[in-house]
């Protein structure tokens, strides 16, 4: 398991999922590829779906609509799969956990592996908690 | 039964799959870091390819519900093994002078088995975007074959006494210059050069796999094991492509003092030209794609074949 383990590490592919987001995290996120920040360097990219994803990036507050999806997606993950909840809200709820249709954040659906607070978080935030991910992992 | 276990050895080790493997997913990294330099970026350290690959084989490998199971998971084995027999073909026919009448013809019909693999797997996958990128997968084959296949019978035309046999081209060029030399197989050439830009599916004709539109198009369902199984084929396919088009028109592989290192060059000018390519260039619809192949291209081939009967 070594080595399947130390190219894990080396190449987390990311699979973003917005969970009733505002837009601002993933835009954030799209500063993590460009020239300045650029996390190809540690082997990440962004893939188009679930299926090749080694990271859930979740951003977003979680509302009832969106309950099922989250799951779903989840359950598509070929595991093992981590989870990143980005952003306050898919932290803790933000300003909307007293809304009406907020159902909990993410990690009441799905087990949460690290969270990157901040509203939006800055690409630096984004990077270190990837490479906190990539300690604990 | 000597020759059988050489062969099989042939197959899977040197010149066939594990080889043709770890150079063509070298050739990824080189893709990757060139692509990364041109964006002013710095780009994934050597190991990358190397690492997505051993990580795959760890994961699980989800099969969608009302998928097709045997088709789904064997069609890129299919092109795996196609593409490791035509990478053992050219390196023997290259190194060896081994060769056999009508090799050529299974060397491009080989080249087909991967697109023909991808298609089968996406069509069994029952994912609408996969089917999607399946169909035009099969529009794309169809509209680059002709002129594919026009351009490498051109320098079948151009050597003397006309052969089918690839080590009967690699002769020819030994005693007569490089076809490359001539304006017909100049022409071919770069006819080649566009279709592989299509047979690697990179841009401008990264059509069936549009990440933006179709999420990775034929490869979307694939997880674990069999993407790695796909990713490879694509590498082998980027090393495989060169190698072919070196043997017929750029004097063929040497592999002995500084033949070795212009064999190299070579090869690294024909992956940078498409890496090039590939970044330079948008995404163009299947209708364009097709137009492009079947119109200028295929008069291109057309022309340059007559040069060739012509004997320019």
């Amino acid at each position: 398991m070594g080595a399947t383990n130390w190219g894990f590490k080396k190449s987390l592919w990311v699979f973003h999922l917005n969970a009733g987001a505002c837009n601002n995290c993933d835009i954030e996120v799209l500063d993590c590829l460009c020239p300045k920040y650029d996390i190809e360097r540690f082997g990440m990219k962004l893939v188009g779906s679930v299926k090749h994803a080694d990271v859930l990036l979740v951003s977003g507050s979680v509302p009832r609509k969106v309950v099922p999806q989250l799951i779903e997606a989840y359950e598509q993950a070929p595991k093992p799969v981590a989870v990143v909840a980005l952003g306050a809200c898919g932290c803790t709820g933000g300003i909307f956990k007293d809304g009406y249709n907020f159902a909990g954040p993410i990690d009441k659906h799905i087990p949460v592996d690290a969270y990157v607070p901040g509203c939006p978080p800055r690409p630096e935030a984004i990077i270190d908690g990837i490479v906190k991910l990539m300690g604990k992992l | 039964m000597a020759s059988t276990l050489s062969m099989i050895l042939y197959f899977l080790i040197f010149p066939g799959l594990l080889f043709t493997a770890a150079v063509g997913l070298l050739t990824t990294w080189v893709d990757r870091k060139v692509s990364a330099r041109v964006q002013w970026r710095v780009g994934p350290p050597w190991y990358q390819p190397f690492a997505d690959i051993l990580k795959l084989m760890g994961k699980e490998i989800v099969i969608p519900e009302g998928a097709k199971r045997t088709g789904f998971l064997l069609a890129p084995l299919a092109g795996l093994a196609a593409v490791g027999v035509v990478s053992m073909i050219l390196w023997l026919t290259n190194m060896r002078g081994t060769g056999f009448v009508g090799d050529l013809i299974g060397v491009i019909y080989l080249l087909t088995i991967p697109s023909l693999g991808m298609i089968i797997g996406a069509s069994a996958s029952s994912n609408p975007l996969a089917s999607v990128g399946a169909s035009r997968e099969m529009k794309l084959v169809l509209a680059y074959e002709l002129p594919f296949v026009i351009a490498i019978f051109t320098a079948v035309t151009k050597i003397s006494p006309m052969s089918l046999r690839l080590d009967s081209i690699i002769q020819y060029q030994d005693a007569n210059g490089v076809l490359l030399g001539s304006a017909s197989c100049i022409i071919a050439f770069i006819v080649c050069l566009l279709c592989m830009q299509a047979k690697l599916t990179y841009p401008p004709f990264d059509i069936p796999e549009a990440e933006t539109e179709l999420m990775d198009g034929t490869h979307m369902e694939y997880s674990g094991p069999a993407l790695a199984v796909v990713k490879t084929t694509q590498a082998m396919m980027l090393f495989t492509l060169p190698v072919f088009f070196i043997t017929i028109f750029w004097g063929g592989l040497k592999l002995t003092g500084w033949g070795l290192l212009y064999t190299i060059v070579k090869y690294v000018i024909i992956v940078t030209i498409a890496v090039l390519i590939k970044n330079t260039n948008p995404r163009v619809r299947i209708d364009q794609a097709v137009r492009f192949f079947c119109g200028p291209v295929t008069v291109l081939a057309i022309i340059g074949m007559i040069l060739a009967v012509a004997g320019f």
